[in-house]
Formats: C-alpha cells, sequence, structure tokens
C-alpha cells in the first residue's frame, strides 16, 4: 500500500490536496484496495453543495456500492468526467485520479497527514 | 454448453400455429422492424433438451446444502405446492363473483390471522409483491400516518450500517432522507448514536432483529421506546423472522409495522425471481392506511398491486402453517438457531466467527486475519466450496465485517449435512495453508470456472449477435 506523503487524508479514507483556493479530492490506495476492482461511478454536479463528513457521491465495486464522503464543504467547480467511463483509474492510480474539485471551501474535517494516516490504516487492517 | 442462438437451425419449428381466423391488418411501414428479429429457431425436442440440461447446471435448493446467508433457503415441504396446485386455487378470476371465491377469501382470512399472531400485529395486507416491495409499503403507512396529523416535518428515517441495503433505498423511494447511524462493535444498534440523531425530524426506525450478522439485539425494548419518544414509528424488516417465528413477536418488541417474505420463511421457493409475497403487517393505528383493493371504492386508499397480491404464495404459507402448528413454528425457529450454532462451533478453530457468542439462524466468518496469513479470500473459499457440491454462503455482506462469509444453515438441514460442511470448511481452512495458488484458481470442476466479473459489470454483452 502506498501512501503520498504530499496529501492530507480523512478518516473515511479520501484525499485532500489544496490547489490554492482549491480542495481536490480523491480516494487513497488504501481505500481503493479494500474496495476492488471499481465498475461504476456516481458524482456530483457542477455547483452542487457539499458538507464535509457527508457523501457526496459513490463507487460501486464488484462487491458493494461505498460512498464518498467529502472532507470538505465548499460548491463542486469541477467534476473527473473521464471517471465515468473509466472507473478503473481510481484503482490503478488512486493519487492521479482525483474525483471532484470543490471551491468557496468554507469548513474542512479534521484531516490527517500522511504519517497519521499509516497509523490509522494500520489500526484499521 | 452451446447457447441457444449456436444451437438454432434456419427454418426449423416447434409451434404448429392454427389457421388464421381474423382478418389480416398490415402494419404501417414505419413501424415495421427493417430486419427480421434474430431469434434461435428449435425443435421441441431440442429446446426441451436445452433448459433441462440448464438446469442440470444449477445448484438448488433440492440438489445439495446451500447455506446462503440472509437469504433462508430452506427446503419448502411438498405438501404446501400440493395445496398451492388445488385447481380451486388456480382456476380463479380476480373478478369472479364473491360467492365463488368464498374459499379463497377464507384462506386469505386463515393466513392473516395466523401471521398477525405470529407478528403481533392487528391486521395485515398481502398485496406486496416481495420483501423490498413490501418494506416500500410499510414505510408508506408510516408516511401516510404522519401526513394524517398534519406531522409534515417529520422528514427522516434512521438506518442502522448493518442493515440490508433495500432498507435505505426503501426510505429514499418513499421521500425520506436516509440517517446512517453506525453498530456498536456487536453489530447491534448503538443506542448513543441512535439518541444523537433522533429528533422531531425522526419519522422512524428501520430495522431487523435478529440483525443482519445474526444477534438479537437486546436493547431491543429500548430501542423501540426511543424512537417513539421522539413521535417516530418503527418498522421491523422481516428478513430475519425465521429465527424468531413463534418465539417472539415484533410487535410485543415495540414495531408498528412488518413486513414478511412469505416466499422466504414461509414455504414458496425462492431465488429464481418469484413470485413471492413480501406481506406487510401493522398495528391498528395504522390499519386504516393499509392499501386496499380497487375493488373497495374508498377515498384516499393506496393500493401497491392488483387485486390480492399473489394469492397463491398465501396458499403455500398456510399449508406451511397448518401443517407445522403451534408447536411447529417455534420448533422450526429453534432449529434454525440451533444448527448455526452448531455449525458455527464445528467450524470454530479454523475460520473465526466475527462475533464469537451464541447466534441466532446464521453467523459471519470473519476471514481477514486468514487472509493476512495464506492471502486466500473469502471469494477464494467460497469458489472452493463449490467443488465439493455445496453452494457459497453469502460474501462481503454484511459490510462491517472485512473479507466475510455468512452463513445460514436453515432448520432443514440434518446433523449429518451439517457435520459434512464442517468438514469441509475445516479442510478448505489446511488447504489454504498448503496450496493457496489452487484456490485462487477454483472452481476447478464447475462448468464455469471464474467468469471475470469485472469486466462482465465494465464491459457488459447483454445482446447475442452472430459470429
Amino acid at each position: 500500500m502506498t501512501i503520498n506523503p504530499d496529501l492530507k487524508y480523512s478518516k473515511s479514507h479520501e484525499w485532500v490536496k489544496m490547489d490554492g483556493d482549491v480542495a481536490v479530492i480523491g480516494i487513497s490506495d488504501f481505500a481503493q484496495d479494500a474496495l476492488g476492482d471499481l465498475v461504476f461511478v456516481n458524482l456530483p454536479q457542477v455547483g452542487d453543495e457539499v458538507t464535509a463528513g457527508e457523501a457526496f457521491g459513490d463507487v460501486e465495486s464488484v462487491k458493494a456500492v461505498s460512498d464518498l464522503m467529502s472532507p470538505v464543504s465548499g460548491t463542486v467547480c469541477a467534476i473527473n468526467e473521464e471517471l465515468l467511463d473509466a472507473p478503473e483509474s481510481l484503482n490503478n492510480d488512486p493519487y492521479g485520479a482525483w474525483i471532484i474539485k470543490v471551491e468557496n471551501i468554507t469548513g474542512t474535517e479534521e484531516l490527517l497527514d500522511a504519517a497519521a494516516y499509516e497509523a490509522h490504516c494500520a489500526a484499521e487492517a | 454448453m452451446k447457447l441457444i442462438f449456436e444451437k438454432s437451425v434456419p427454418g426449423r419449428r416447434c409451434a404448429i400455429l392454427p389457421a388464421c381466423d381474423v382478418e389480416k391488418v398490415e402494419l404501417p411501414a414505419e413501424l415495421k422492424r427493417d430486419a427480421a428479429p434474430l431469434l434461435p429457431e428449435m425443435s421441441e425436442t431440442d429446446v426441451s433438451r436445452h433448459y433441462t440440461e440448464l438446469n442440470q447446471h444449477v445448484h438448488g435448493v433440492n440438489c445439495g446444502f446451500y447455506p446462503l446467508g440472509s437469504c433462508t433457503m430452506k427446503y419448502n415441504p411438498r405438501i404446501d405446492e400440493e395445496m398451492a396446485a388445488l385447481p380451486g386455487f388456480t382456476g380463479i378470476h380476480p373478478l369472479a363473483p364473491q360467492a365463488a371465491v368464498e374459499g379463497c377469501e377464507e384462506v386469505i382470512a386463515t393466513a392473516r390471522k395466523y401471521l398477525c399472531e405470529i407478528t403481533g400485529m392487528a391486521d395485515m395486507t398481502f398485496q406486496p409483491a416481495a420483501g423490498a416491495h413490501g418494506e416500500f409499503t410499510g414505510v408508506l403507512l408510516i408516511k401516510q400516518y404522519h401526513d394524517s396529523r398534519n406531522d409534515t416535518k417529520r422528514t427522516k428515517i434512521i438506518v442502522p450500517d448493518s442493515a440490508h441495503g433495500t432498507n435505505p433505498a426503501t426510505a429514499a423511494m418513499c421521500g425520506y432522507q436516509v440517517v446512517n447511524i453506525p453498530s456498536a462493535p456487536d453489530g447491534c444498534v448503538d443506542l448513543e448514536a441512535l439518541k444523537s440523531v433522533l429528533g422531531d425530524d425522526t419519522a422512524g426506525l428501520m430495522l431487523t432483529n435478529p440483525n443482519t450478522v445474526g444477534i438479537f439485539d437486546e436493547n431491543i425494548l429500548e430501542i423501540t421506546r426511543l424512537v417513539h419518544e421522539a413521535g417516530g414509528l418503527c418498522y421491523y424488516d422481516g428478513a430475519n423472522l425465521n429465527a424468531v417465528m413463534g418465539v417472539v413477536r415484533p410487535g410485543d418488541m415495540g414495531f408498528d409495522c412488518v413486513h414478511l417474505n412469505l416466499h422466504k420463511t414461509f414455504a414458496t421457493p425462492h431465488g429464481g425471481g418469484g413470485p413471492g409475497a413480501g406481506a406487510v403487517g401493522c398495528k391498528s393505528f395504522l390499519a386504516p392506511f393499509l392499501p386496499h383493493s380497487a375493488l373497495m371504492e374508498e377515498p384516499g386508499h393506496i393500493q401497491v398491486r392488483g387485486f390480492r397480491g399473489n394469492f397463491l404464495v398465501v396458499v403455500r404459507a398456510l399449508a406451511y402453517l397448518l401443517t407445522l402448528g403451534r408447536e411447529g413454528v417455534p420448533e422450526a425457529a429453534q432449529n434454525a438457531v440451533l444448527n448455526a450454532n452448531y455449525l458455527m462451533h464445528r467450524i470454530k478453530g479454523t475460520f473465526a466467527p466475527a462475533f464469537d457468542r451464541i447466534c441466532m439462524h446464521e453467523f459471519v466468518l470473519d476471514l481477514s486475519e486468514y487472509k493476512k496469513a495464506t492471502g486466500v479470500s473469502a471469494l477464494d473459499v467460497a469458489k472452493s466450496l463449490i467443488d465439493y457440491g455445496m453452494h457459497p454462503p453469502t460474501m462481503y455482506f454484511p459490510l462491517i465485517v472485512h473479507e466475510a462469509l455468512m452463513l445460514e444453515p436453515t432448520e432443514t438441514e440434518s446433523k449429518e449435512t451439517l457435520d459434512w460442511a464442517a468438514d469441509v470448511f475445516r479442510a478448505l481452512y489446511e488447504l489454504g495453508y498448503k496450496d493457496p495458488a489452487f484456490m485462487h484458481a477454483a472452481p476447478h470442476n464447475a462448468q464455469i470456472g471464474r467468469p471475470d466479473e469485472v469486466k462482465a459489470a465494465r464491459t457488459p454483452i447483454v445482446r447475442y449477435t452472430k459470429a
């Protein structure tokens, strides 16, 4: 399992990268491995409001459907439409395949740095 | 085996249609197809053999052990089929005059009486066609109740994270916001989590008891009391009634309405696409909201299906209840619980139970440690079981247990079958340490090895095209 040292992580296994005022959100390698092969991604629309700690979309694997939890509150300013046709990108390149970008951020969940996230994963595995 | 399309021979027929005795009408050109549909052309003999061959490749309860957790794949007595095949039941028409169907009315009334007694409810409808349809009907009762009191601020239904997926789907379909609450470590409702989400926006709670991991929630009276104090109603998902029927009643646990999977708990073969029956029972204060047939011209009634629903499923349920009787119904539940505990105990020491305590009618194995040690996953074990002629247990459910295998042996299996099944599980446990590669490649003796589920989901081919 790899953990990208430059990212912040939520306890529900999403990663966040701040790009100026915009939060780029994806799922961690631990998350994609636990979910298994992904076959479908359900994304919000640009302009939707997301709330920290609440679902902003879901992913479907051959095992189950799982919610994607937003680490931040704000407005969706971009979605990665390529994932709709190629959900396997989340398995192949979890830290490259971003899911949504959020602007006008009004709140953030308690986020972990790479070391704290590694400990969190070890406790959960 | 070949696809039916591959067996097709141009021009071959099996139906001899009588001469057409009505005037021929030509369709307008724009409604006509451009080309003839691609349909298999076969003789009746070959069609019959094709489907019989498919049948021989299927594993049903009549073929062998089928411990598919949360599905109650028990053997259904033949006598129930015989009763449902009586011409007096099969030859009726829903619009027949009342005097011609009094026997059928009596079947419905008697089944209602017994099932209301088993669930502790006052009234019941047999309209819903299956479990999720029953859930939908039950939650609509809750909605109508709040609406009738102009209590429109109740917009949320609480569902524990261990619930069957149909529960949140039902609440959402009824227009409610779903509030998920985490389970306590033992899989039961976390009372503090429940308290923290209850309020004057609570419409109700949906719950199974015993819950999805096969544990009876001992706080059930406290749970239903808390929901009622907040002004919400309690919905009992009858999916797991097989464990407690005739022993404890959802009505006594504090539930206001329930659905029963008659096709699952009460003797209709299921898993093949139906028909089923998701009977919905309720306490008397909800009875005015029950769906009625359109024949009853009452204002404001709801109707969820035509007439009386799948009547023959009700006939089977009544035959089952009458043959088991007052002593037999709880005995079936007790044997279901006994069998599950026996099998769990016989497997213990190899694959670990997710919850090491007395279970109800089913139990969950947690293979996450085993997978770490051997690399063999729950999927590999499930696939390996196929080689022994056993239907795999439910896999990767409930989601709160990782690498889950969920076993529900049911009351209709003998001690010999359970001993054999336990020996198979124990042998596979050992095999995982010795030859994991063999298990990664299982099944070895089945018609179909491992279908590529990912490819099937990502790029499904649902239409036959000629090579």
